[in-house]
């Protein structure tokens, strides 16, 4: 797992379950702001046709901040929506990912948070396969 | 023109208060949550950030409960909470073609590579008043089936391969922004499209309908319609690369038309595309009906004078915002016009009445 992978990850994960996988990790490592978590909006762009030339479709929100460990590692985050606190603790996850407790931070956060999420999308995609049709066209009689 | 009056404070306060218990309703009824309006009213919720052009769906959610269920007034709140938002930057273009799909159908193709899903949909129900619903109750959950992984294509890419329909050249060019620069015309169709992604969906509804009628009939199919999730994507400058900054919930809809072609060049299908925030399919089936009529000079088609084909009627008047504002100031006090009219047909009253007189 990547930076971008993780960064990702922590962007689109549900508040909530970022935040318990947050506390039962039982790190409280001190940091100081580089940015303070600020509330914002991205312009989501599409194309023309899906594939041609890009246009605004309208915005959403984001929340970023950036914040440095005591040992000197930076971590930023944005993540979608407002919750302030989604933005922090992805920020921590993203400096611990660089440090000495990478591999606890990836097992009790990252891995759990990308198998729920997996989990959640999956569980859409079995009940849309569920709704899949084959159509027949009727062949008309000539009498 | 309306001026500037004093007074009515206490009158406006008290109205406000109201106003507030009115909302709350009968207070034995128990209050809404923003959740229950996010999660159970989720196409009012879809329709307000579609035309609120903000993504946000607890903002949504609760702007409807503050706007007592008046969508328009809603949306109203969306956008003037966006303009406080500052601007992060703009995404990549998303892929819809990677969209994890809850629904996609197709009108033309049967066996469309992919297969056809009809997801959580209206269609198919009798719209018989469902009195189980006025009680409450378990809701048993709804079945599974095994997934197949494996890309769902776009349908028009199929037509393509053998060029039987319009190319959509891709391009990088940087679109306008209608939110950062007041609109201009001739409008492009990037400009088009944002105008009628966040457009009113009865105004845009309504003209797609008219081309349907025969107003610069275009005679369009449902290519495919697609419901689903996609990634968006940023470049972040401080970190020099891109990242996943979310995920959302669209509707894209891409039409088959009829026949561009000439002497020269062999018939092709034409495109309408529409791309709409949420589940919102009747907005995104008419936004690809109102684009393909509006494209008639680039498709070198005849201007039948038709509403639809008139772009500065159709993006000036597609805003839900800009006409409420416009229409309901007009009940604002305009006691200073009205008065002036007030004098002018006594003056004429009067001088008719002179001249009258002057003729017996």
């Amino acid at each position: 797992m990547d930076r971008k992978v993780w960064m990702g990850l922590l962007a689109r994960a549900p508040a909530e379950v970022l935040d318990g996988l947050w506390r039962g990790l039982g790190l409280v490592p001190a940091y100081r702001w580089l940015r303070a978590p600020e509330v914002g909006g991205v312009m989501v762009q599409g194309r023309a046709g899906g594939t041609g030339a890009p246009f605004n479709l309208g915005e959403m929100t984001v929340t970023r901040c950036a914040l440095a460990l005591e040992g000197g590692a930076v971590g930023h985050a944005y993540v979608q929506g407002r919750d302030k606190r989604q933005a922090e603790q992805a920020a921590l996850v993203d400096a611990l990912m660089q440090g000495p407790e990478a591999g606890r931070v990836r097992a009790a956060v990252l891995e759990p948070l990308a198998a729920e999420m997996e989990a959640r999308a999956g569980l859409r995609a079995a009940k849309a396969a569920a709704t899949k049709v084959e159509f027949f066209t009727l062949v008309r009689g000539d009498d | 023109m309306y001026v500037a009056v004093k007074g009515g404070e206490r009158a406006i306060e008290n109205a406000h208060a109201w106003l507030a218990e009115e909302r709350r309703g009968d207070p034995s009824v128990p209050e809404l949550s923003v959740a229950q309006i996010r999660t159970q009213m989720a196409l009012a919720v879809n329709r307000v950030m579609a035309e609120g052009s903000l993504y946000d769906p607890d903002l949504a959610a609760l702007a409807i409960k503050q706007a007592r269920g008046d969508l328009i007034e809603a949306v109203f709140l969306i956008r003037a909470y966006r303009t406080t938002l500052p601007r992060f930057g703009a995404s990549r273009p998303v892929e819809t073609g990677d969209m994890r799909c809850d629904r996609r159908i197709s009108a033309t193709f049967k066996d469309a590579p992919g297969g056809q899903v009809l997801g959580p949909t209206f269609d198919y129900t009798h719209r018989l008043l469902d009195f189980k619903l006025a009680a409450e109750g378990e809701v048993p959950p709804a079945p599974q089936s095994e997934t197949q992984a494996g890309p769902v294509p776009h349908i028009t890419d199929f037509l393509n391969r053998d060029g039987l329909i319009q190319t959509e050249e891709r391009s990088d060019e940087a679109p306008p922004d209608l939110t950062r620069q007041p609109l201009e015309f001739p409008a492009n169709r990037a400009l088009r499209l944002q105008a009628l992604t966040r457009g009113d969906e009865g105004f845009v509804l309504g003209l797609a309908y008219s081309t349907q009628r025969g107003y610069a009939r275009n005679h369009a199919f449902v290519g495919e319609l697609r419901i689903g999730r996609v990634t968006v994507e940023m470049e972040v400058p401080e970190l020099g690369f891109a990242i996943a900054i979310g995920e959302v919930e669209l509707t894209e809809c891409e039409t088959v038309n009829q026949f561009a072609g000439s002497k020269t060049e062999p018939a092709q299908f034409t495109r309408g595309y529409g791309l709409v925030f949420g589940q919102t399919e009747r907005k995104a089936i008419s936004m690809a009906l109102v684009d393909r009529a509006l494209r008639w000079r680039e498709l070198g088609e005849d201007n039948l004078g038709a509403p639809a084909q008139d772009e500065e009627f159709v993006l000036s008047h597609c805003d839900n915002i800009q006409a409420t504002g416009f229409l309901e100031h007009i009940k604002l006090p305009h006691y200073v016009d009205f008065q002036s009219e007030l004098e002018l047909v006594r003056r004429l009253r009067a001088e008719a009445q002179a001249a009258r007189e002057a003729a017996e």
